[in-house]
């Protein structure tokens, strides 16, 4: 059975977390057994995924043609596959293809997830084969104020969902004269729908390092935080020790690369509080307090973490960093449309046959996402809408699917790109309830110090409940919208200010629902092997 | 301060926690975290201490202590079980799961009687496209079905 394999067979089996979560630790043990067992002679190295979820765990095979995939593999399918000839490449019918030219990701531009799912995220050597540190050389090798303007002309605009410019914040910083600066990367990545920020740490920690250390640079800081949600305990725990690995190289500490700059970076975790997300309430968390709003001005670039000087960037936009250094602000500025420059990773989720990271430049439209990389529902029902932009943002119905995605062609449109996050409902949805439920997310999750925000959320939930029982319902249909107004206009912080668009949103695109006594329809039961695998397109 | 056991215990606890994360800025989230991690909770005599150690008052500490989710003021169940609520679950049937835990007599937030379980709900774990998702002692289960959840609640999925 074992007759063509005399050298040791590369096996990858990811450990994202996602990938975990179906059976990737099991894949991979049963792996390790086999060649324990001395039948067969595996190596098999734990990736990052590629994130083509529904497929995970996706077992990827060393072969002379490439890397053949089989997925998604049940640690039970195991044994069959390596009796197959999987550790050569054999057909079966799990098998995939060589991975790099399945449609659904050789459509894509890859720029940020160039690295992630191919290499093994803690392997320095993978990593500067891989292109690795060569962001950070070029930058080392320019004067602070050289890289600020690479970034600023490269067009790249925070991930986090605000899409500030990011080469304008930097220079904010480069300009204050403290002695003491800061560079802290937002990684409380709270919202539904996305999980890109997760799987970079999970899947290129040096990438995030690199990108930190280059604005470390950039601003003169010396010091630098990693704020990560205690939600994600193996993005934690894969930074914690990347950052052990990067000291022993030399790539944090003092003297970077034979450079002067010093540069350390620690990792703190977040407690459970959706808030947090927000920049100036992280800084507060990071300083040891609750984690409550700041009024701005004074803007955190200029008065930020102990009230020094602070790069606060997203793990997204941090994580773009080296690859603009490394290729230049031109090549990342030529991909996208209009203001909206370079790519934008997409983050397909909630009710979606084929889930996942769609890296790809700006100006893609919502069907194509939802329709030809989505595949439609995971329940094969219609779609009936997608929220954009995590829990703040609109929900969109399928007349607007033409829609670029673009910050401002968004905006125009009373949505928000977001940071890319895509969540499918299918026609099952009561848009009523989604309604509500913004508005209990926000009474939740509200830090509570301005009043729009805290009470507002809660009367938001009352008002709903009464026009979905019909008690004076264009009152209070009147009311709500007073309400939204208020909370768009007088909240002080981004969760009050824009939890309005998805209950506005709901309103106006689905106004039945709100007529009270929706039918609730039957959710298709969803099966642990339920995944569906055909057509990868 | 009383001088009982538990309250040698937790102060000798907090102090030696708090002294290892000295030379850190603004350390008294990660000292939570380590007291938590240590006595499963963050208890009332923790506070009196923590507020000594940072030179707080204990309004402050206490105000830090409520306001995250994660620190417990009491010990969880045995086992904790997670339920992601948030969107991308809820378009895939996380509030059936809910319903499901509340057949079997498990209230969000609350530890069965035996102390073998706490049911909670959390808002987002990053399982978004294979939700839905549950988090059972700290690691992550996608797709989960009601009879999924049955088989977690039921401890014949191992966590």
């Amino acid at each position: 059975m074992n007759n063509t394999s005399q050298a040791t067979a590369k096996v990858y089996v990811p450990r994202d977390s996602a990938a975990r979560s179906v059976g990737a630790d099991e894949v991979a043990d049963a792996l390790q057994l086999a060649a324990v067992g001395g039948d067969f002679d595996v190596e098999v190295v734990r990736n990052g995924s590629r994130g083509m979820l529904w497929l995970e765990p996706l077992v990827e095979v060393v072969t002379p043609q490439g890397r053949v995939g089989y997925g998604p593999v049940a640690p039970s399918d195991v044994e069959e596959l390596l009796a197959a000839g999987m550790l050569d490449g054999a057909d079966h019918p799990l098998r995939l293809g060589i991975v790099d030219e399945l449609p659904w990701l050789a459509r894509q531009n890859r720029v940020t997830f160039a690295r992630i799912g191919v290499t093994d995220p803690l392997s320095t050597e993978d990593y500067v084969e891989h292109g690795g540190l060569a962001g950070l050389k070029a930058a080392l090798a320019r004067a602070p104020e050289d890289v600020v303007t690479e970034v600023t002309d490269s067009g790249l605009r925070g991930r986090g969902g605000a899409g500030f410019p990011a080469g304008i914040k930097w220079k904010t910083v480069l300009g204050c004269t403290d002695e003491l600066k800061f560079v802290c990367c937002n990684a409380d990545e709270g919202d539904s729908g996305t999980f890109a920020d997760r799987m970079v740490m999970e899947g290129d920690p040096f990438m995030l390092i690199e990108g930190m250390t280059i604005a470390a640079h950039a601003v003169g800081a010396s010091e630098g935080y990693l704020y990560i949600r205690s939600e994600y305990p193996d993005a934690v725990a894969t930074m914690r020790a990347a950052i052990g690995i990067a000291r022993e190289h030399g790539w944090l500490g003092k003297g970077i690369l034979g450079s002067a700059l010093d540069f350390d970076l620690h990792v703190r975790v977040g407690a459970g509080a959706y808030i947090c997300g927000e920049e100036t309430s992280m800084l507060e968390s990071l300083e040891g307090k609750r984690g409550t709003v700041r009024a701005k001005p004074p803007i955190p670039a200029i008065e930020g973490l102990f009230g020094k000087p602070t790069v606060v960037n997203n793990v997204l936009t941090l994580a773009t960093v080296p690859v603009v250094l490394a290729d230049g602000a031109k090549a990342y500025q030529e991909l996208g449309v209009e203001r909206s420059r370079g790519t934008q990773v997409f983050q397909l989720g909630g009710n979606i046959a084929h889930g996942g990271i769609v890296e790809t430049a700006f100006g893609v439209t919502l069907r194509e996402l939802v329709e030809d990389y989505g595949g439609g529902t995971f329940s094969g029902r219609p779609v009936r809408t997608v929220q954009v932009g995590g829990p703040l943002g609109a929900y969109l119905p399928t007349s607007m699917f033409d829609l670029p995605m673009d910050y401002e062609a968004f905006a125009a449109a009373g949505a928000m790109v977001g940071h890319g996050g895509l969540v499918v409902f299918d026609d099952s949805v009561d848009m009523a309830a989604q309604a509500r439920f913004a508005m209990e997310f926000c009474a939740e999750e509200s830090c509570g110090k301005c009043t729009p925000c805290r009470v507002g959320s809660v009367r938001g939930v009352e008002v709903i409940d009464r026009i979905v029982a019909g008690e004076h319902r264009d009152e209070n249909l009147a009311l709500l919208e007073d309400l939204c107004d208020l909370m768009t206009d007088g909240s002080l912080c981004a969760m009050g200010g824009l939890t309005p668009m998805p209950v506005r949103s709901a309103i106006t695109h689905f106004p039945d629902d709100f007529l009270g006594g929706r039918r609730t329809l039957e959710i298709q039961p969803v099966t642990a092997t339920g995944t569906r695998t055909e057509g990868t397109a | 301060m009383t001088t009982s056991g538990s309250d040698v215990t937790v102060e000798h606890v907090v102090r030696r926690v708090a002294a290892r994360h000295r030379g850190e800025r603004g350390a008294l989230l990660p000292v939570l975290h380590a007291v938590q991690a240590e006595l499963g909770h963050v208890p009332q005599e923790a506070i009196p201490v923590l507020a000594d150690e940072f030179n707080l008052s204990r309004a402050d500490v206490h105000g830090v202590v409520t306001f995250y989710h994660d620190f417990r003021r009491e010990p969880a169940g045995r086992t904790t079980v997670r339920i992601c609520r948030a969107e991308a679950c809820q378009a895939l049937g996380a509030n059936s799961l809910v319903g499901y835990a509340r057949e079997a007599g498990l209230s969000l937030g609350e530890t069965t009687a035996d102390g073998a379980v706490t049911v909670e709900q959390v808002f987002c774990l990053g399982n978004c496209a294979l939700g839905p998702a549950v988090e059972v002692n700290g690691r992550l289960h996608g797709r989960v079905s009601t009879a999924g959840l049955g088989a977690i609640l039921n401890g014949t999925v191992s966590s």
